[in-house]
């Protein structure tokens, strides 16, 4: 039967065809895998900052499914490496030469901590690698603070120390406190923050009364306080971490001083604080990223949908609450996605994109970098909240 | 709401003598241990930082009421000071003053890295025992268990002055002191006192972090900064002298305490250092100590 043998000729030659077709179509999926664009990182997952590390860690291998689930970035499945620097400083700087050298990543992000930034980002520079840092000093992105000129291939997600202060500062001023009382701890943390509130105390019209400091080990601060309650002002500001944060506002209420404004700085952030007060922080102020607070955001808050969305994953992947410093990390590998969407695996365009990223709705704010801003952030990247009923609440 | 200066200065010697007191039981500690082996236990903090941290673990964790959970912690806590002994100290063959120390920092680095295991870095609390409606006073304000912790100091000093006056094991501590070889020749154990003064040492220490978690909390690392401040009320005081722990470790605390509020906070730490310092100038055995005690004693 020749005719139905031709016939057959050509449905075989169109179905082989057509198969050929389907596998061009299929295959850059498959030949894609070859191609997938290396992100890497570097978190203080152990050690003493492991507070800062372990959180960023789990909330970028939660976003690198999340992302790869959807099919990749353009088709491209998104291949995250994550070192561990331990907090410190030398592994610090091997971890990044081997992700630039060895692991050739499209950006690096991280570390967690201010110093160990500092230490790498000249190895940055040098390579020409985008690194978006998650750890908070605003000399990580500034490399001269008189002109403002910023290191050109290094960014930072983290609020600086001023805005915090800012936030409080204008809270201050908009409800009419001016006579001030602060306290600080003796550590990098609570020593910047002091200098920041110094600095702009006057831009805000503020008058420091008392200026007190105390050790991170310090078991006690009445003594700190009792001196302020003798020079009567209207509002204290506390700047430090750990339990010394806890250990003042309960002496600030055993005082009977609950009638001085009290505002904790951004390190009080966290639930356990307010536990540990034991009621005592019933009516303290503290500025909070948006991302600590997702319940509390009025609906049209521009935040609202991506702060209340983390909370719901992270708690539905790792069964602990979101982490303010996992917020960080959200910030900086989703600017990096978003980047690596737009202009594939280009260093320099990966840079040049996140220059000029604009009205980008992160975790602890809304982000506007610019060639002058390579943190991107203002004050209003912190919410005033207070603490009512044993929880946060808006701060008015 | 105002202060006049007489009462911040009340409020100064309040916090003053409640830290202190707590200084002043690490000191205790020190010397209980010193006076029978010549050397400085630098574990001392650390026992204070378990006490405190098994307390949580017992009260707050296990629901078992403080009454029962006080003497459990102390037990526990003591069982750790004996251990620290026996597999630290007692196998030393021939034991000087430099090895005894060298062991016990080497324990106490060892102690607080099961502690940072066992309860990570953050700080926890207890529930006073009497509430927390500070207390008026003079014009200034005292916690209640501000009052348990100078308590605390007191019921320590009565039962060791009996201790160490009325019974027969006091007696045997206090002659080891003096002179172990001659104690040896009179039939008492010296090795067992040694065990004796550990478990002693960590008991007393074991309270001092009881009474104090409830106003100041307690995280894996406190030990440390206590022992440094202990030890110093302790040469202050005169060491190996019972009475002079108990002043130096107030005093310690007062000065701290009148040095922040008075003069500055931030250089609160120095002034304490700075008496001491002082006072070992013109009394290098401190404000209690003997010249010829100290004579005969190697450290």
């Amino acid at each position: 039967m020749k005719a139905k043998s031709s016939m057959d000729k050509g449905i075989a030659c169109l179905l082989a065809v057509g198969m050929v077709l389907t596998l061009m179509w299929v295959s850059p999926q498959v030949v894609s895998a070859a191609d997938s664009y290396k992100i890497g990182a570097v978190f203080s997952v152990t050690g003493r900052a492991s507070f800062l590390g372990d959180p960023e860690k789990k909330t970028v291998v939660m976003l690198q499914e999340k992302v790869n689930e959807q099919g990749g970035i353009n088709g491209h499945p998104v291949e995250v490496v994550i070192y561990d620097d331990e907090g410190d400083s030398t592994k610090c700087a091997l971890a990044v030469r081997k992700l630039i050298t060895r692991d050739k990543v499209c950006a690096i992000i991280g570390p967690s901590l201010s110093g160990l930034s500092l230490a790498v980002l000249p190895e940055a520079q040098k390579h020409k690698v985008p690194m978006v840092s998650c750890a908070a000093s605003y000399k990580i992105v500034t490399k001269d603070p008189e002109t403002g000129e910023q290191w050109k291939w290094v960014f930072k997600t983290p609020q600086s120390d001023s805005m915090a202060v800012e936030s409080i500062y204008t809270h201050m001023k908009r409800h009419g406190l001016s006579k001030i009382a602060i306290m600080s701890v003796t550590s990098g943390f609570g020593a910047s923050g002091r200098s920041e509130l110094l600095r702009l105390a006057p831009e805000y019209g503020m008058d420091i009364v008392a200026d007190e400091k105390y050790g991170p080990k310090d078991t006690d601060m009445t003594a700190q306080l009792t001196k302020i309650k003798g020079k009567s002002p209207e509002a204290i500001v506390n700047w430090s971490i750990g339990p010394t944060q806890v250990v003042v506002v309960r002496n600030w209420k055993e005082l009977g001083m609950t009638g001085v404004t009290f505002y904790q700085s951004h390190g009080f952030g966290s639930r356990k604080n307010i536990e540990l007060a034991a009621g005592a922080a019933e009516g303290v102020y503290c500025p909070l990223g948006a991302c600590n607070i997702p319940d509390v955001l009025p609906a049209d808050h521009p935040q609202k949908e991506v702060t209340t969305a983390y909370k719901k994953a992270y708690m539905a992947k790792y069964g602990e609450p979101v982490s303010s410093f996992g917020g960080h990390a959200w910030d900086a590998f989703s600017l990096v996605v978003n980047a690596l969407e737009k202009v594939g695996c280009d260093k320099e365009k990966i840079r040049d994109h996140l220059e000029g990223t604009t009205g980008f709705v992160g975790q602890h704010g809304v982000f506007n970098f610019s060639p002058k801003d390579h943190n991107g952030l203002d004050k209003d990247a912190f919410q005033m909240v207070v603490v009512k009923d044993g929880d946060w609440a808006l701060a008015d | 709401m105002e202060i006049t200066l007489f009462g911040q200065i009340i409020q100064y010697a309040v916090t003053g003598i409640t830290i202190g007191s707590i200084y002043a039981m690490v000191a205790i500690g020190f010397n209980t241990i010193y006076n029978v082996t010549e050397a400085i236990n630098f574990a001392q903090g650390e026992f204070v930082m378990l006490g405190g941290l098994l307390m949580v673990f017992f009260r707050v964790g296990l629901q078992i009421p403080t009454v029962l959970s006080i003497p459990l912690t102390v037990l526990v806590v003591t069982v750790v000071g004996m251990l620290l002994n026996q597999l630290a100290i007692k196998p030393i063959r021939q034991p000087s003053v430099l090895s005894i120390v060298i062991a016990t920092i080497g324990a106490s680095f060892f102690i607080r890295g099961i502690a940072m295991m066992i309860w990570g870095k953050t700080p926890f609390d207890l529930p006073p025992f009497s509430g927390r409606n500070p207390i008026p006073f003079l014009g200034a304000v005292i916690q209640p268990q501000g009052l348990w912790v100078m308590g605390c100091l007191v019921v320590v000093v009565i039962v060791l002055t009996i201790f160490f006056d009325r019974t027969i094991m006091g007696k045997a501590l206090r002659a080891c002191a003096v002179n172990p070889n001659a104690s040896s020749l009179v039939g008492i154990n010296v090795r067992f006192m040694v065990l004796i003064s550990f478990a002693l040492s960590a008991a007393i220490g074991a309270l001092g972090g009881i009474v104090i978690t409830p106003i100041s909390l307690m995280e894996y690392d406190r030990g440390a900064m206590l022992a440094v401040k202990g030890f110093s009320a302790c040469v202050l005081g005169g060491i190996g002298n019972f009475p002079g722990a108990v002043t130096g470790g107030l005093l310690i605390g007062l000065i701290e305490s009148f040095g922040a509020g008075l003069i500055s906070s931030g250089y609160k730490d120095v002034f304490a250092l700075l008496v001491l310092l002082a006072v070992l100038f013109v009394r290098p055995n401190g404000l209690f100590g003997n010249i010829e005690i100290s004579k005969i004693k190697k450290f």
